[in-house]
């Protein structure tokens, strides 16, 4: 409370002008271990991105005619959308089913989703042969629309914007924009509406990009069904994220947030845990269902059956049942393990269907080269740096300013 | 054999007429093709004499790299399209003896390719070409991995990348010319025509010459079928080809994906509307936070 008065009394001195530029100076200590970690990695990164404009994708990355998409789309696109998930499953908590309690962590996590959407959307076009023609899909003079990726591109588009409306009336708070910011709020149930239908169908979407790859994908792997489950997925998925961010952000963002959502943060791992052992039941339950369809169990003696077993009981039964018991025991330390095993085995399920699996029969399988981890990861850490930023400035843990919350939405 | 293959040139010299055909009807209008009624190419692999002639042509044909002299088919050595070759010729030892497979875009009746495609950038003309247009590519390789051919190629190591695939010489073909390398074979093992002609004159050739050929036309129903059709004397997997493609169309395999599309559209708004007034003046059973 304290803080945004100061914030506004600020304010209230200066010219927009002179507030901005204050803003935009870092806060906070220069050397903690993140910046130490981060800004070699993304030094590098950027390094690497020039070269790969001026040479050519082949230059830095190891995609290659037979296996066309790398972990640049595996891992920043295919993966990070899926930990997004949680903006979606929490503003329908919030704002459709007006589940009060979660109210404290929707902004934090509808600004993680905002974020991952537009980093991983950069992702998208840097690893984009030709980037400049992107334009083409969007003003419409070629519109492939029978193209799964095409809705793709579109609803991450749409999505974007609509992430952007929901999280806008924080952007007015820090402005001191009062009249901007009730109008911007008016809008948020038509954008969660919109974010929620648009996020079931790409969240589906990713997966059903890979169905035309039928014979590529390893049976273990490939089947009809990879919407669905990628959709089920997205939802404890997002989850996880959303738990494993709340705990790191309460150690770092400490000073920001309230005693009492510091309290209530513990209600809301608890219940996470229950939603995600039920989300991580059905998902279990399917593939079980696909496994005995497609009669699969002839693959199982092999390398990739055994990684796959490795996949459905070490990364799903396991934190399935990690999850089950936090919430009966009432344990939040299983719980974030079993949000962080959650995590791992999302990241080796995406990551199977669109690189591992993918052409597993390749002669020269694919690993990335390291050029191409350094920019995965200065892609997340610069998202990090900009998230940093906002949550500095920002009323996102903390709290609104009194004059906000008088019109409430 | 050396009398069935008598016999067979003979027979080749009476339908020649027909297969005349196949090349002027080249100069015929693109509209007046019919959607089912396009162009292919039948490969007769038992007649190919693997001398590259269409390597050749083809590279000349559309300007990519000459092809290097000791580059020659080879049993045991597997040689692949890439971004400097639309098409190769690889040799195999069958349970026939030494044959020749000619690989390249397929030029499929319903391309997985162009399903994929998000600006239509690939694209199947009515001609039956399947071609790519550089004004309209973003270079997301969508349509390599697509494929069930592997047969879209990218430049990696350029700064604006293209898509290399054969495209059946759909210039060539518009002017009225043969696609290059159905000129340029010396042993005839191409021709080019209207796709459904092609599957007759495939058919007459099973059926004549049953000895021959193994009785099954590639590219007939692979994939939903393709504009390349392929004969031979031995099973097509001693060729190098996949045999376990499915018999539909690959874009067949994202339409219900994208038929639930505008349902959703419709639906889910209005259901999540309902919740929200249904749900909106319980009273806050939960500790509200603000
Ligand atoms: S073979 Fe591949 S590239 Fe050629 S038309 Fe078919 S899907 Fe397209
Ligand atoms: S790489 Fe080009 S041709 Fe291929 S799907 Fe993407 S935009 Fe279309």
């Amino acid at each position: 409370m304290s803080d945004t008065k100061v914030i506004d009394q600020e304010r209230n001195g200066k010219s927009t002008w002179k507030f901005l530029a204050d803003e935009l100076k870092p806060k906070g200590k220069p050397f903690t271990w993140f910046n130490i970690i981060s800004v070699p990695v993304i030094t590098a990164g950027i390094v690497i991105i020039v070269l790969r404009f001026i040479h050519g994708l082949g230059y830095v990355s190891n995609i290659d005619q037979e296996v066309p998409w790398g972990l640049w789309k595996g891992f920043n696109v295919v993966t990070g959308v899926a930990f997004a998930g949680g903006a979606y499953v929490l503003t329908f908590i919030v704002y459709i089913l007006n589940v009060q309690k979660f109210k404290s962590i929707v902004r934090v996590t509808v600004l993680n989703g905002f974020l991952a959407y537009v980093f991983y959307a950069g992702a998208l076009v840097l690893d984009l042969g030709r980037p400049l023609k992107i334009i083409n899909p969007i003003i419409g003079n070629s519109f492939g629309a029978n193209s799964v990726l095409f809705l793709i591109a579109w609803h991450f588009l749409l999505y974007m914007i609509a992430q952007l409306i929901e999280f806008s009336p924080a952007i007015a708070e820090w402005l001191g924009a009062k009249r901007a910011r009730k109008v911007l709020s008016s809008m948020t149930l038509a954008a969660v509406i919109m974010g929620i239908t648009l996020s079931t169908l790409h969240q589906s979407g990713l997966g059903a990009l890979f169905l035309m790859a039928k014979e590529k994908i390893h049976p273990l792997w490939y089947n009809e069904f990879i919407p669905i489950l990628f959709l089920v997925s997205s939802v404890f998925a997002g989850l996880s994220m959303v738990i494993f961010e709340g705990s790191i952000s309460k150690k770092v963002f400490a000073d920001k947030i309230s005693e009492k959502n510091k309290t209530g943060h513990k209600g809301i791992i608890h219940t996470f845990s229950q939603i995600c052992a039920f989300a991580m039941f059905i998902y279990f339950f399917m593939h079980i269902i696909v496994f005995i369809h497609g009669k699969n169990w002839t693959y199982l003696n092999s390398r990739m059956g055994l990684w796959y077993l490795v996949e459905m009981i070490g990364f799903v039964l396991v934190p399935m049942v990690l999850f089950f018991i936090s919430y009966r025991k009432v344990n939040i330390t299983l719980a974030k393990v079993a949000a962080i095993v959650t995590m791992v085995g999302i990241v080796i399920n995406r990551l199977n269907v669109s690189i591992i699996a993918f052409r597993w029969d390749a002669e020269v399988p694919y690993y990335p080269t390291w050029m191409e981890v350094v920019v995965t990861f200065t892609i997340i850490f610069v998202e990090v740096w900009v998230f940093r930023w906002v949550v500095n400035r920002m009323p996102v843990y903390n709290e609104s300013p009194a004059w906000a919350k008088e019109h409430k939405h | 054999m050396g009398v069935d293959r008598r016999n067979f040139l003979k027979a080749l010299g009476l339908t020649g007429v027909a297969l005349g055909t196949g090349k002027q009807l080249g100069a015929a209008p693109a509209e007046s093709v019919e959607d089912d009624e396009f162009y292919g190419i039948l490969y007769d692999s038992t007649w190919c004499a693997g001398c590259q002639g269409c390597e050749i042509a083809c590279a000349e044909a559309n300007g990519l790299p000459e092809v290097p002299l000791e580059d020659v088919p080879e049993v045991g050595k597997i040689r692949k399209t890439d971004e400097h070759r639309r098409t190769v010729i690889n040799a195999y030892e069958t349970s026939q003896g030494e044959f020749f497979m000619k690989t390249q875009c397929m030029q499929c009746a319903q391309p997985a390719c162009a399903a994929a495609c998000l600006t239509k950038a690939m694209y199947k003309t009515k001609d039956g070409s399947v071609i790519w247009r550089e004004n309209k590519c973003m270079g997301c390789r969508y349509c390599m991995i697509s494929c069930p051919f592997d047969m879209p190629k990218f430049e990696y190591h350029s700064t604006n990348p293209k898509i290399e695939k054969c495209d059946m010489c759909f210039e060539r073909v518009k002017e009225g010319k043969v696609p290059a390398c159905v000129e340029a074979c010396p042993a005839e093992a191409l021709t080019f025509g209207n796709r459904r002609e092609l599957i007759a004159e495939a058919r007459r050739r099973i059926a004549e010459f049953p000895g021959m050929y193994h009785d099954v036309i590639y590219g007939e129903h692979e994939a939903g079928g393709t504009g390349w059709l392929y004969l031979s004397a031995v099973p097509f997997d001693e060729l190098g080809l996949n045999t376990k493609l499915q018999k539909k169309s690959y874009p067949e395999l994202t339409k219900g994906f994208l038929y639930s599309v505008p349902s959703v559209f419709v639906l889910a708004p209005a259901l999540l509307l309902g919740i929200h007034s249904a749900t909106k003046d319980k009273p806050a059973k939960e500790d509200d936070n603000e």
